[in-house]
């Protein structure tokens, strides 16, 4: 029988090494999916997603099952990540380099910002579609990059992501309906005309990953 | 519903998590505006763009060196093991609270000898009362004192 996220972490918190083993396992992939698509530098997702781990580990003895594991996993993630774009941007302004990757009202900036760039031979593999698409979802402000990471990707539901977020749901509905709006825009160029008429009533319900 | 309306509703129709009647209301807007079914179009096309990108899977020595982190980090004091095997954070508290209160309540000095002549002295008037009971109860007394004629009475 599969054991659930809390009994899982009810184990780690009594001792069983094996619990954390198992959550480490669950959990690493999407952890580590979603704070390189965060912070856009795979070295230092790892890094980060290793501090998830430690902080879920160090935390177990007071570790209480009121909130959905995923939830308080997903919220420590995204608080490192911020803390770690925030000091990024520090260290770049201390050198007195280009402007900061976001604007602090929020705003989109350019696209070609200088962005923590990826590895040289990942530039080189990706092509540039998927390049252009990345940029796209690097350029959006913080807050709404992980709003829409959360959803399209980790497929949280909106109470989950505004609980990560730290806001009401009617904002995430407000913060996700901004992020997209910018990226229909950004990604126009990439979207090739539609071949027939859009009438409605069909989502995109199992469009899903 | 206005064009305007329909922000709040984008988001949930493309994800297919908006509720029916949600769903009739963008449907019913979309029946009549030729700009929003455009939209929702693009929409769509972002949705499955977004899917086009793969993101890195974690090193192969992740988990050893998670592993590494781990062993790393200091045990557990010999207290703070005894508390982890208690199942709730509060019984833990109040096992603590219990065991300082039995401590507190061995280390208390016995009564302070001064209040004892007050209990020895209380006991002497109960013996004086008892003492004169008969003479207290005579009331044949009353009547030679020129009681009240209440007293009389009795």
């Amino acid at each position: 029988m599969v054991r659930s996220d809390v009994q899982l972490m009810l184990g780690v918190k009594h001792g069983d090494e094996a619990s954390f083993e198992l959550l480490l396992r669950r959990y690493r992939t999407p952890l580590c999916h979603f704070l390189n698509r965060m912070v856009r530098d795979q070295a230092l997702a790892e890094d980060l997603a290793q501090e998830v781990f430690l902080r879920v580990y160090r935390a177990r003895r007071e570790y209480v099952p009121s909130a959905k594991f995923t939830t308080w996993m997903f919220r420590i993630a995204t608080n490192l990540a911020l803390n770690a774009l925030r000091d990024s941007r520090h260290r770049q302004s201390e050198l007195s380099l280009d402007a900061p990757a976001e604007a602090e009202d929020g705003s989109v900036v350019s696209l070609d910002v200088p962005d923590g760039a990826p590895r040289v031979e990942q530039q080189l593999v990706e092509n540039e579609r998927v390049a252009a698409i990345r940029r796209a979802i690097y350029a959006l402000p913080e807050k709404q990059r992980a709003a829409v990471l959360l959803h399209k990707y980790q497929e949280m539901d909106y109470d989950q992501i505004a609980h990560i977020l730290g806001c009401s749901v009617s904002a995430l509905k407000s913060l996700l309906f901004r992020a997209y709006e910018v990226l229909r825009v950004e990604l126009a160029p990439l979207v090739a005309p539609a071949v027939s008429g859009p009438g409605p009533g069909g989502t995109m319900e199992g469009g899903k990953p | 519903m206005n064009c305007e309306r329909m922000e709040h509703r984008w988001i949930a129709y493309v994800d297919g998590r908006a509720t029916p009647r949600e769903r009739r209301e963008v449907e019913q807007h979309l029946a009549g505006c030729a700009a929003c079914r455009q939209r929702l179009e693009e929409y769509r096309s972002v949705w499955k763009l977004l899917e086009e990108v793969p993101a890195a899977d974690p090193s192969p020595w992740f988990d050893a060196r998670m592993r590494q982190r781990v062993a790393a980090e200091p045990a557990p004091s010999g207290w703070r093991r005894l508390v982890q095997w208690l199942p709730e954070p509060r019984l833990a508290l109040a096992t603590l609270a219990l065991i300082a209160i039995g401590f507190w309540a061995a280390s208390t000095p016995p009564r302070p000898a001064g209040r004892q002549p007050v209990v020895a002295m209380n006991e002497q008037e109960e013996f004086k009362m008892i003492k004169n009971m008969q003479v207290l109860e005579n009331y044949d007394l009353l009547k030679e004192l020129n009681a009240p004629n209440e007293a009389q009475g009795n």
